[in-house]
């Protein structure tokens, strides 16, 4: 169970785990990868920023709740970072990256305020329509948010350089890397602090948490406005990644994309959340390369097979293989 | 000028339906003398308490704490101010073990906001181990509460609203679903905790042996009202209490 498996990950320090082995290595793994498979460096920056959106659905996810409608902050956060380059010119990397995780904030507060005060499919849904809402603003308003064509996000400087094309895209690799691995780490921590752990309440008992002199929607809002800001930096990452934003950033099909993603990886997993898209971006990539007329049938199949056979997703298959059998439900 | 009474209730009144579940009900709870409440079966008792702590709002009438107004209050305000409640099926954390059930009490209590420091590495962690111990479930620690057994649950669930440091603790039923056997060593050590910490008690009870040993004074719900009040003496020899709460019991 989720806190009992975070905390023995972060207090049986000294004898290393071989989840904290495995875990380095595969973040050494990722450090190689644009010298040694350069060929996936693109695909592999796109799918660990699609992980930290991902991250941010399974926050919420922890609190019980699922929401059909995170890509608001993801394609936020990227349109604030667009509409920065195209006011500034060869605005920083830092500046972009700071002003899509305002953006995110802001408006995961504004849009938390109201959501919190509801449950289960009325939460999900609440959030599908706040998304749909803004993507037809962008769809609509086509002379500030170029329509559907979207806006270029042009190469903004790094620390006041102007990089050229290779070069840009290893430090926005490897700037990816660093933001998986740094809220990832400060994920887990929070989870299994006292702040952390009163948000996993929700998904249990919030008529005690409110005679523990709580409110249950503030605390909601608390990982809501994490998950807001989470998402916010991937959806930054791939806008910079791919150089142009468009309103398919907060289109429905992201959102349940950002859900079945957590789902495969493990709901509630932080690691499953980037092993989770990893895996799903291959497939992906693969299947429509190899399989162009049924590759969703075949990722359909796969979520089908996991959620039978495997409800603690790709990190429970990963756990049960290295020993660490625990009874379903979520895992850290 | 007298010091104002720790609860005050004055003309509560609601209605369920065709039921009044609450009829002008005026009741003073005094700091330091534990009331236990007793009646037959839907007389009132546990909407009195849900009414004091806030969950609902009463159609008419007020809640005093410590002299002031507290009923358009939510429950998580009054808790602030110092009331706690256990309930009768206990309301745990179903996903934690039985500690961290008290230490996410007392994160809540301290405000605790470090997002890097793990719950089981804050300062209260002793305090809640001691608690465990006081209510003799220090052996269920690290289990999850759903394993632990009904009785066990109740007294977790009574550990979690007294490590908030309440001054007034609201117990319904604390002894249901507890092993017959330790019903009074489990009275006899929580009104011993509670007399040390100076928290007073009012508690929902059906089994008057309990009441008799270890209430200062009793009230006697019946149809929303407030029959009588004295002290166990008095109110247990009463003949009507005998006829349609004790008779009943025993019925």
């Amino acid at each position: 169970m989720s806190l009992r498996e975070t905390w023995t990950e972060m207090s049986a320090s000294p004898g290393l785990s071989p989840r904290t082995i495995l875990t380095a290595l595969a973040v050494l793994a990722l450090v190689a990868v644009p010298l040694l498979a350069p060929q996936l460096q693109l695909l592999i920056n796109l799918a660990l920023a699609k992980g930290l959106a991902v991250l941010g659905v399974t926050v919420i996810l922890r609190a019980g709740q699922v929401s059909f409608g995170h890509a608001l902050f993801f394609g936020i956060s990227a349109y604030a970072g667009a509409f920065l380059v195209t006011a500034m010119p060869g605005a920083d990397l830092v500046l972009v990256l700071l002003a899509g995780a305002l953006g995110a904030a802001l408006s995961g507060v504004l849009v938390g305020l109201f959501v919190v005060r509801y449950r289960g499919i009325f939460f999900g849904m609440l959030n599908l329509a706040f998304s749909m809402i803004f993507w037809s603003i962008l769809e609509k308003f086509y002379h500030y948010t170029g329509g559907a064509d979207g806006i270029r996000l042009t190469r903004p400087s790094v620390l006041g350089q102007q990089l050229g094309r290779s070069e840009f895209e290893l430090v926005l690799f490897y700037l990816a890397l660093a933001l998986v691995v740094g809220c990832g780490w400060f994920t887990l921590r929070w989870l299994a602090s006292p702040a952390g752990q009163l948000f996993q309440t929700l998904k249990t008992n919030e008529t005690r948490l409110e005679y523990l002199g709580l409110s249950p929607r503030r605390v909601l809002l608390s990982g809501y406005v994490l998950s807001a800001v989470l998402c916010g930096l991937g959806g930054s990452l791939m806008g910079m990644t791919q150089g142009v934003v468009t309103p398919e950033y907060v289109w429905w099909v992201r959102s349940a994309e950002m859900v079945f993603i957590a789902v495969l990886g493990g709901a509630g997993s932080v690691r499953g959340a980037f092993i989770g898209a990893l895996i799903y971006e291959m497939v992906r990539i693969y299947a429509s390369a190899f399989a162009a007329d049924i590759w969703q049938l075949l990722l359909g199949v796969f979520l089908l097979i996991i959620i039978l056979f495997a409800p603690g997703g790709i990190m429970g298959i990963f756990d049960r293989l290295i020993g660490r059998h625990r009874d379903g439900g979520t895992r850290a | 000028m007298t010091a104002a009474p720790l609860l005050e209730t004055r003309d509560l009144t609601i209605k369920f339906g065709g039921i009044t579940a609450a009829d002008k009900v005026s009741v003073r709870i005094d700091a330091g003398r534990n009331l236990a409440i007793i009646g037959p079966n839907g007389a009132g008792k546990t909407t009195f308490l849900n009414i004091c702590t806030g969950w609902i709002k009463p159609s008419s009438g007020k809640v005093f704490f410590e002299g002031e107004d507290v009923t358009p209050l939510p429950p998580r305000k009054i808790v602030k101010r110092g009331v706690a409640r256990a309930f009768q099926i206990p309301q745990l954390f179903t996903e934690h073990t039985a500690l961290e059930n008290l230490l996410i009490s007392a994160s809540a209590r301290e405000g605790l906001r470090n997002p890097l420091r793990p719950m089981h590495r804050i300062a209260q962690r002793d305090e809640m181990m001691n608690l465990l111990e006081m209510v003799n479930c220090a052996d269920a620690a690290n289990r999850p509460v759903v394993e632990l057994s009904e009785g066990q649950r109740k007294l977790i669930d009574i550990a979690v609203a007294l490590a908030l440091k309440p001054r007034l603790l609201l117990l319904d039923e604390p002894t249901s679903g507890v092993a017959s056997s330790e019903k009074h060593k489990v009275m006899e050590i929580l009104i011993a905790a509670l007399a040390k910490a100076q928290v007073t008690s009012v508690f929902v009870e059906h089994d008057m042996g309990i009441v008799s040993r270890h209430a200062d004074e009793v009230a006697v719900w019946n149809t929303g009202k407030v029959q009588l009040r004295g002290t166990p003496h008095e109110v247990l020899a009463h003949p009507d209490v005998i006829h349609d709460v004790i008779g009943e019991e025993i019925a």
